[in-house]
């Protein structure tokens, strides 16, 4: 039953990928914008983790919400030191200080602390299963079990509280959102507060998961989270999560199959296809352009 | 109007023939030394980079960050022809920028038809897909490398930046770089008076990747050996960096800029991190009080304009 233990492995990789997706996702659904440095919040959030439970000799879970509160502050940092002031220029500023603010992240933690990369502690007892004649982890069990904890708290701060309320409101229309009395600003900071957290708890993750972290690791997961989210639609939460898993998958499968030089290829030729073929994603809908 | 720009391409040529030989000059009688004149090709390099981009960004206003792909794609081909061919040198760099520029129509055709972010983020992903591919291909080395022959020389990126700036000022002052211009500044506007965008737009990218590809043949032949992982997206970064510090569609602001930062990078090359954060440090800091770089839309040759109408009239 080999096919099973893969479709567990990619699952679990593909949460780790749909934490990151919701991030950007929910980014660019209320501001239009690609946050390319929140591959560095995940980064950085594996870093916390790792810090948090060899330093401070904390368990799995306290070093998974510190990373995520720490990843959280750094979302909103990031948004008010570079994105407040671009709000009004135009995209492809926006995106040229993604990008720079993503490399100086990156750089200045080499610089600070250097490129050698860390060996994440055992943090999960590592005991495997035997169901169905597939070898299954507790960890990958793990991992997915508080990544669906976290994806149904998101649901429920969306949809049930009134900053989810709020959030709705802006990524419908800024303008007619500020009219109705709300706080743009905090609604749009509490929404990097919010993606940033769940990248901090996939670094967590990650680091569990892949024992290996150092300061580049969150170029390639970051690139693929986007391309998970536009797989799904992007700015649409239960899309990310979609295309986060089935990202996951097909890295399992293709790697899988004997061609794993290729694993990131896949990524980059499902992201062509589908700017080619449905721009708008799985669960996207069809925007008319006005003029 | 016509006389005038007959004028400025004469003075661009007598210009660059009195650099030419002043360098040439100066390396014959030993002025300037070996090392020099090796950063005196890389700028050349960096330069055609630069302005092959500026078409496609700061011209035709196709947001691309993948430009190293198409480097990658001339490095390698022509390492190819003159090493396992064993052609002459100017028919390798020759074949290796129409194989990019044909790599660019392959890639143009189908991602053109996106706009902004997603435009951005399919070239990214065209590039590393090139570069994977490059990556598992045996025959030129896999990760490990190629071996390439040194014979990038003062004179031949030399030539070969001259020509990529002539046809470039060319092609911006044409019909078709008028063309290109208004899709930057409305596509739909330029679609409406007729503008067949789809074309004028493929076309840039094809040319832009052309010369990208010269650029590459040349590079690939100045360092002894080409390896995948220099053609990743932080090369393409760096060519960006050259087009949106020196102003987004000003020809001039690319030449500077890319002057200026190769030469920093030189003196910053034993402490790469330094020179990762500086460099981004300064696209934060120029994009968030600056967004449309040093120069803007303008050329540094217009400061003269200005000047001769004032002291001719």
């Amino acid at each position: 039953m080999d096919w099973i233990q893969q479709l567990v492995n990619g699952i679990s990789l593909g949460s780790i990928y749909a934490l990151i997706a919701l991030g950007y996702t929910m980014v660019y659904g209320i501001i239009k914008l690609i946050n390319f440095a929140h591959g560095e919040v995940f980064m950085i959030g594996a870093f916390v983790g790792f810090y948090a439970i060899a330093g401070w000799g904390l368990g799995f879970f306290p070093a998974l919400i510190i990373a995520m509160a720490v990843c959280a502050g750094m979302g909103m940092l990031i948004e008010r030191v570079a994105y407040r002031r671009l709000r009004g220029s135009t995209r492809i500023a926006a995106l040229i200080t993604a990008i720079g603010i993503s490399l100086f992240i990156q750089y200045l933690f080499i610089y600070f602390r250097g490129a050698q990369p860390e060996a994440y502690p055992e943090v999960i007892s590592n005991q495997t299963f035997n169901i169905f004649g597939a070898q299954i982890s507790s960890q990958s069990l793990m991992i997915l079990g508080t990544s669906i904890v976290l994806m149904i708290v998101l649901q429920f701060i969306v949809h049930k509280t009134k900053i989810g309320k709020a959030m709705r409101a802006v990524s419908h229309d800024m303008d007619a959102a500020r009219l109705m009395g709300i706080n743009v600003n905090t609604t749009i900071s509490a929404t990097f507060a919010i993606g940033s957290s769940l990248a901090g708890a996939a670094g967590v993750f990650f680091g569990v998961y892949y024992t290996k972290i150092e300061p580049l690791m969150g170029v390639i997961p970051g690139v693929k989270a986007f391309v998970a989210a536009v797989l799904g639609g992007i700015g649409i939460i239960p899309g990310a999560m979609v295309g986060g898993l089935v990202l996951g998958v097909v890295e399992t499968v293709v790697s899988g199959l004997g061609y794993s030089l290729w694993r990131d290829a896949a990524a980059f030729v499902i992201l062509i296809l589908i700017l080619l073929f449905k721009p708008s994603g799985i669960f996207g809908k069809n925007a008319r352009e006005k003029v | 109007m016509n006389t005038k720009k007959i004028k400025g391409f004469w003075l661009f040529v007598i210009l660059s023939i009195i650099v030419y030989f002043a360098v040439q000059m100066a390396a014959n009688i030993g002025m300037v030394n070996n090392y020099h004149v090796n950063t005196l090709v890389y700028i050349c390099i960096n330069i055609i980079l630069a302005v092959s981009l500026h078409l496609v960004i700061g011209i035709t206003g196709q947001f691309s960050i993948g430009h190293a792909g198409f480097l990658a794609v001339g490095a390698y081909i022509s390492a190819i022809v003159t090493m396992k061919l064993s052609l002459p040198f100017p028919i390798a760099l020759i074949i290796g920028g129409i194989v990019a520029a044909l790599t660019g129509l392959i890639v143009g055709i189908p991602s053109l038809r996106l706009r902004g972010d997603y435009l951005a983020i399919a070239t990214l992903g065209f590039a590393e897909i090139i570069r994977i591919i490059f990556l598992n291909i045996d025959a030129v080395g896999g990760a490990a490398g190629m071996q390439v022959t040194k014979m990038t020389t003062w004179t031949s990126a030399f030539i070969c930046l001259f020509i990529t700036v002539l046809v470039i000022v060319n092609f911006t002052n044409s019909r078709h770089g008028r063309a290109c211009i208004s899709i930057r500044e409305n596509e739909i506007a330029a679609d409406a008076m007729g503008i067949n965008t789809t074309y004028y737009k493929v076309a840039a990218f094809a040319i832009g990747s052309f010369f990208a590809g010269i650029a590459g043949g040349l590079y690939a032949h100045n360092f002894y050996i080409i390896q995948p992982v220099q053609f990743g997206f932080l090369k393409s970064f760096d060519i960006l960096i050259f087009v949106v510090l020196g102003g987004l569609g000003s020809l001039s602001g690319a030449v500077i800029s890319a002057i200026l930062l190769t030469i920093v990078s030189t003196f910053l090359q034993s402490y790469p991190e330094t020179r990762m954060i500086i460099y981004s440090a300064v696209l934060i800091i120029v994009m968030l009080y600056r967004p449309q770089g040093l120069l803007g839309t303008k050329e540094i040759t217009d400061l003269f304009k200005r000047k001769s109408v004032k002291g001719g009239s």
